[in-house]
């Protein structure tokens, strides 16, 4: 490092290294019931977590939850943009979770036909 | 010099800059006591005897390491400063064998003379005291740990004065204690014996062998001949001993007093001293003319040989073979003398007064008996003598003065000055400069060699050969001259080095002095001896003449080198 | 690039570690990657978080569930449950003490509800071997900022406008204390931490050098601009081996990208910080001490003036803080000096890290804002007394401080006001001390500690603190004499007032403040022979009540048979033969043995 720029960029750079134990942006939440992992919610965390990382997504932040009742659904996955309601998607596979992502998460539009709930 | 107002006990003072507040309250007339303190060593602050209140100051301060600052504000005297000052020295008395009346420093401890001053009256402290064992391990000095108040004088004096670093603190709290390496005994460890230590250690930690018991019992046998020597730096600083001013030359009154004490002849190392002068004289010119070793070193002090061989082994070859005074005179009083006396050796028994603790050592040397018999039986020092004399009932004062006996006393000023730093290289150069020229010279007194300054230098024209010599004492300034010759940048001829300041004047064996001229009283003292000789020059020494004449042959001759030469070796402690 | 969804963080403090968490790291590794998580949850070994009592501690984010003493066998549960599923595992969880109820946040626990952390804000959140971790949250900022924009005068000025005071004992204003070896003449200048933390029961600054030695780093770079030194020495205690690792880790980390070595970010500033490990010594602590040991000399304090700002390391001008004091000055510069102002009290600024230890629920360590009282420290962070046992008195400031008993409890915990009563601020350790405490015993304790401690150079702590520990000593053993108490006070005085150093000068406060507070304590030992707290083994007798039924369980139990009595009589106890071993009332089946 030869400059006080140098330094600001460097911050820049590693700022993501310890962001998720201080602040959240979108939140995205996998059912990780029995039901859910045995409808295959491993391999839908799998793919979210895949997709992040090929996208260089920064401010999401991935978590699991328990079974919330909808067993028929499973795999549900929430996902919730800060300041904005939180939508449940039924019956998730690996294959629509790039559509999830492209849409809602980086693009904020909700899709509409994987909707199961919505909850302000 | 730039200067302070400051004010002391109310009155107001200027004092230089630079002063501690201690300097400064002897400006004004206060005598704070002191300890640690010594005055010719750095000041530490570690006994906190000497505290005084200052303006402003959270605690009070100790005087003698607090420097003095413009507009300071010092109480020297106060009901809080004496219960404070009543309170360490109780402390120190506390751990302390308090066993005064048999102390070797009974009457001469500034612990006791503090106690006394500072008003103690009880101890109110009953609990452990140290319980260390004695260290009486070597032949020169006596280490009482039990004894040691901690002040670290003596670290001080070792390290600052002789750079031998023999002494550190060790341990924590109460068992801090200053030792040698490892605890272990001075005979363990690098220490030359020059006694330096015992003479600034206030309390009886570090005393000086005592060697009189067996001097009493020889005295008293009948079947035993004792003689005696006295060396140079004895006859300026007995009478300090015993009560007189110092630098007080009392020759004849302690010639008197060895008499009344008993010893069969009184002899005078100074004649000896003569004889070193001849032979390393002569040593000194073979060098010169034959491309010895050079420069040459002088090996008169048995500290400074004790140094140079525990530290110097490689340069061993500079110093001079011939044998320090005490041991030719010893080598020759077995020999020559019981020859002309008709005595048998076994019967002579050889005591020597030295202003040294190393000198005890130097006589025990394995080498150092080329009489055939222990060329020098027992070695006192001046204050072991002036412990005799007050024993024996002596009253030195009113004693008549008397003169040494024949031959071995008569000597010449050239030997005298053997006392004094620069006198040995002074006495060499009175008597090399008419050998080589064999003229005699306009002016005998070498005054660029004498004085109290740690290394002094000069070049000499003699007879067209330029000479350049340099006088050191102390082992600290040899330590700096013996890494110059190491380094090959010291282009003298000749070198003199005694290892305690001021020369043998200076000596551990000598009365403790405080005072900051008691040397340079000692120095004018022996100057005066060499004035009033009507001889000066070791060569013209009548005794010294006739003993080459009717036998011992030439300087450096066969007899000369069994008897008056010596060599040395790397010393190995463990 | 994977995403990595969760963060472990498991606490590799010392405490931690001791309490087993290199285990759980290990165990925890193994699973994630059985369970094929390890490419999405990332484990990261962190520094203290001070709440050692509860550790080894292991905290999941984005959740930041906060999971206490967690072991070995407790790791599949964590990563089953709670990594894979999302389930947290309650058994783990923090409970509060008082209405038991389980706090699964981080946050909301009361022990550091009631903390702010600024110092310790890293510590426990960040990687302390990963130099980017504490780039990300902004470190180095400051280093950045004064180099670029402030010049040295400036940043003096900044750290005086702020009010930081030294942490490590003295409270002497560490801006005055920068301008002292600014402006003293010499070209080669040096800086100096201390990190020779030797107070019993303290450990604050080993936390923030284990768990963010770059903070501690950057503070003395800015120093060293602000002073004109090129050259740092960390002097840290060899007993720190973990804090000695992560300080080198961060030292070179920091060389290797530029943040100190030569003309660092391009300013023509240079700067190099090097380690000396401390052997060990109490009295090292001691600014000039400390000196001297760096130089290689036993470590021994030298009178002053003239003050390390003047003549320090090597003869040179040296600017001595403590860990705590160069931790606190980053903030400082980026957040300025009025934020920094604005918290604490009027004298005493910012915050301070206090070690808490002794009998109280939370053992650990707590950053609280100056001026927080005693009482919110003890109850509402350290959760209180165990054991219903009531609060008998606090030791601030180590074995130089003094104790506050119950009655100062709402005293506002600050510099100032703690040396109003005769306590002190010292280094921040916390000993609190219930009613089976006995306070001579807790001065015997300080004393033993500061006479062994003590260098020796000087007679008043050398041989004073020998003579107090002697009378303290047969006071607890019931030989203590009428006129003790006033020759305890009369020593005190003289070696307060003639100690060389702080060592000494502080020594007799233990037992100057427990006079004053507890003065009947020691009365009842001398008078009564009776220790009030029933600790003093020597003193404490035992007697048999009438609740004994003669079962002659006590008397087979002695092992001097000091008991006497017949079966189903009441037992009696020989007090001459008694040597107070205190096995009969271990004993007794009937609690009819009692000591007092």
């Amino acid at each position: 490092m030869k400059t006080i720029e140098d330094l600001k960029r460097l911050r820049e750079k590693v700022e993501a290294q310890t962001k998720l134990r201080y602040e959240t942006g979108t939140r995205i939440i996998v059912g990780m019931g029995t039901c859910g992992i045995a409808a295959g919610a491993r391999d839908v965390m799998s793919a979210i977590l895949a997709e992040i990382a090929r996208r260089k997504l920064e401010d999401v932040t991935v978590s699991q939850t328990g079974c919330i009742g909808m067993c028929e659904k499973e795999v549900l996955v929430d996902v919730v943009r800060q300041g904005e309601p939180r939508i449940t998607y039924g019956k998730v596979t690996p294959l629509n979770v790039a559509t999830i992502i492209a849409e809602h998460v980086v693009n904020g539009r909700i899709v509409e036909e994987m909707i199961v709930g919505k909850m302000d | 010099m730039e200067m302070v107002n400051m004010i002391i006990d109310g009155g107001k003072f200027k004092v230089p800059k630079n002063f501690t507040i201690l300097e400064a309250t002897r400006i004004a007339g206060v005598k704070v006591p002191t300890l640690c303190n010594h005055p010719e060593l750095r000041p530490e602050g570690n006994c906190r005897v000497c505290v005084v209140e200052v303006k402003g100051a959270r605690s009070l301060v100790a005087s003698c390491v607090y420097p003095v600052s413009e507009g300071m504000v010092v109480n020297t005297n106060s009901p809080a400063i004496r219960e404070a000052r009543r309170m360490v020295v109780e402390l120190l008395l506390a751990n302390h064998p308090q066993d005064c009346l048999s102390c070797q420093r009974n009457l001469h401890c500034e612990l006791q003379t503090i106690a006394a001053e500072v008003g103690v009256r009880q101890v109110r402290f009953d609990g452990e005291k140290k319980n260390y064992p004695l260290d009486n391990s070597n032949p020169s000095l006596v280490r009482d740990q039990n004894k040691c108040i901690v002040c670290g004088r003596c670290i001080r004096a070792c390290s600052e004065r002789q750079g031998v670093h023999v002494y550190s603190f060790a341990n924590r709290g109460f068992n801090t204690t200053v030792v040698p390496a490892f605890n272990q005994g001075l005979d363990k460890v690098s220490c030359t014996y020059c006694g330096q230590c015992a003479s600034v250690c206030p309390t009886g930690a570090i005393v000086i062998k005592d060697d009189t018991a067996p001097v009493w019992q020889a005295l008293a046998n009948p079947a035993k001949h004792v003689v005696v020597q006295t060396a140079p730096a004895v006859r300026v600083a007995l009478g300090e001993a015993l009560g007189m001013p110092p630098g007080s030359v009392v020759t004849g009154k302690m010639v008197a007093a060895l008499k009344r004490l008993g010893f069969s002849k009184v002899f005078d190392t100074n004649f000896s001293a003569d004889l070193t002068i001849m032979e390393e004289g002569a040593e000194f010119l073979d060098r010169l003319k034959n491309g010895g070793t050079l420069p040459m070193i002088t090996s008169c002090s048995p500290g400074w040989v004790n140094f140079a061989e525990l530290f110097y082994p490689d340069l061993l070859d500079h110093l001079s073979t011939a044998k320090s005074p005490q041991q030719m005179f010893g080598a020759l009083v077995k020999t020559y003398y019981a020859e002309q006396a008709k005595l048998d050796p076994a019967n002579v028994i050889s005591v020597s007064i030295m202003p040294c603790t190393a000198k005890k050592a130097e006589a025990i040397r394995t080498e150092m008996c080329a009489s055939g018999y222990r060329d020098v039986d027992y070695v006192l020092t001046t204050t072991e003598l002036a412990k005799m004399i007050q024993e024996a009932g002596i009253d030195f004062h009113f004693l008549a003065e008397e003169n040494y006996d024949d031959p071995m006393g008569i000597a010449t000023g050239a030997g005298v000055i053997f006392g004094a730093s620069g006198g040995v290289m002074e006495a060499a150069l009175r008597t090399v400069s008419e050998l080589i020229t064999g003229e005699e010279l306009e002016c005998i007194d070498f005054k660029d060699v004498r004085g109290l300054k740690g290394v002094k230098e000069a070049t000499l024209d003699i007879g067209g050969t330029e000479v350049r010599v340099a006088v050191v004492h102390t082992l600290l300034n040899a330590r700096k001259i013996m890494d110059k010759i190491r380094a090959g940048e010291a282009n003298y001829h000749f070198i003199e080095i005694m290892a305690c300041p001021g020369g043998c004047i200076g000596g551990g064996g000598q009365p403790i002095s405080m005072t900051n001229d008691f040397r340079q009283k000692r120095i004018d003292g022996i100057y005066e001896c060499d004035t009033k000789s009507t001889i000066r020059k070791s060569h013209l020494n009548p005794a010294i003449k006739e003993l080459y004449t009717s036998w011992l042959g030439e300087p450096l001759g066969e007899k000369s080198h069994k008897l008056l030469h010596t060599h040395y070796h790397q010393q190995y402690r463990d | 690039m994977e995403h990595i969804r969760s963060h472990v963080l498991i606490c590799s403090g010392t405490g931690c570690v001791s309490s087993g968490s290199k285990k759980v790291h290990a165990a925890l590794q193994e699973k994630l990657a059985q369970k094929g998580l390890d490419k999405e949850v990332k484990l990261v070994e962190t520094g203290c978080h001070g709440f050692c009592e509860m550790g080894p501690l292991v905290i999941v984010y984005p959740e930041g569930v906060f999971y206490v003493r967690v072991q070995e066998e407790d790791v599949t549960d964590i990563v089953e449950n709670h990594l894979y599923k999302g389930r947290i595992v309650e058994r783990l969880l923090y409970k509060e003490p008082i209405s038991l109820e389980k706090v699964p946040n981080y946050s909301d626990i009361p022990f550091y509800k009631k903390q702010m952390r600024m110092v310790l804000a890293n510590c426990g959140h960040i990687d302390p071997e990963a130099i980017e971790e504490y780039i990300a949250l902004d470190g180095y900022q400051a280093l950045g900022q004064v180099l670029s924009e402030m010049k040295p005068e400036e940043v003096i000025e900044e750290v005086k406008k702020a009010g930081l005071r030294g942490r490590g004992g003295g409270g002497f204003p560490t801006g005055l204390k920068w301008g002292f070896t600014r402006s003293a003449p010499g070209d080669k200048k040096y800086v100096v931490c201390n990190a020779d933390e030797g107070d019993p029961g303290a450990f604050m600054d080993r936390s923030v050098l284990e768990g963010d030695p770059h903070r501690v780093i950057e503070g003395m770079a800015v120093c060293g601009y602000a002073i004109g030194a090129d050259e740092g020495y960390i002097y840290v205690r060899a007993e720190y081996p973990l804090a000695i690792k992560r300080l080198k880790i961060a030292i070179k980390q920091a060389m290797e990208i530029g943040l100190l070595g030569e003309n660092i970010l391009g300013s023509g500033f240079n700067f190099k910080v090097k380690i000396k490990e401390g052997a060990g010594a109490f009295v090292c602590g001691e600014e000039t001490a400390l000196l001297a040991s760096i130089e290689g000399k036993r470590g021994m304090p030298r009178p002053r003036p003239p003050f390390p700002a003047v003549s320090g390391l090597w003869g040179k001008p040296t600017n001595i803080n403590n860990v705590e004091t160069f931790a606190n000055v980053p903030q400082i510069i980026t957040k300025g000096s009025e934020w920094y102002a604005a918290i604490g009290t009027e004298g005493s600024k910012g915050t301070k890290v206090f070690a808490l230890t002794g009998r109280i629920n939370h053992t650990g360590l707590a950053e609280v804002p100056m001026g927080i009282t005693m009482r919110e420290i003890i109850y509402e962070i350290g959760g209180g007394i165990p054991n219903g046992k009531k609060f008998k008195a606090v030791q601030i400031g180590g074995p130089s401080g003094g104790c506050l008993p119950e009655q100062l409890l709402d005293l506002p915990v600050d510099y100032d006001s703690l040396i109003k009563v005769g306590a002190m601020m010292g280094s921040g350790g916390l000993v609190v001390m219930d009613e089976t405490t006995c306070m001579v015993d807790l001065a015997k304790f300080f004393l033993t500690f500061t006479q062994s401690e003590s260098c020796g150079k000087c007679t008043p702590c050398r041989e004073g603190t020998k003579r107090m520990l002697e009378i303290l000593t047969r006071i607890t053993e019931g030989q203590g004499r009428v006129g003790d108490i006033e020759l305890l006070e009369t020593m005190a005085r003289n070696i307060k007032a003639t100690a060389l150093c702080g060592l000494g000068q502080t020594a007799p406060n233990p037992v100057l403040s427990t006079l004053k507070y507890f003065r009947h304590e020691y009365e009842a030992h001398i008078n009564d022979k009776k220790c009030p707290a029933g600790a003093c083994a020597k003193l404490a007798g035992y007697n048999i009540t009438d609740l004994c039924k003669g079962c002659s369980l006590c008397k087979k139990a002695c092992p001097v048979d000091a008991i006497t009595g017949v079966v189903k009589s009441q037992h009696e106890i020989d007090q001459t033969k008694c040597i107070k071993c205190g096995t009969c009332l271990t004993k007794c089946p009937f609690k009819a043995i009692i000591k007092g």
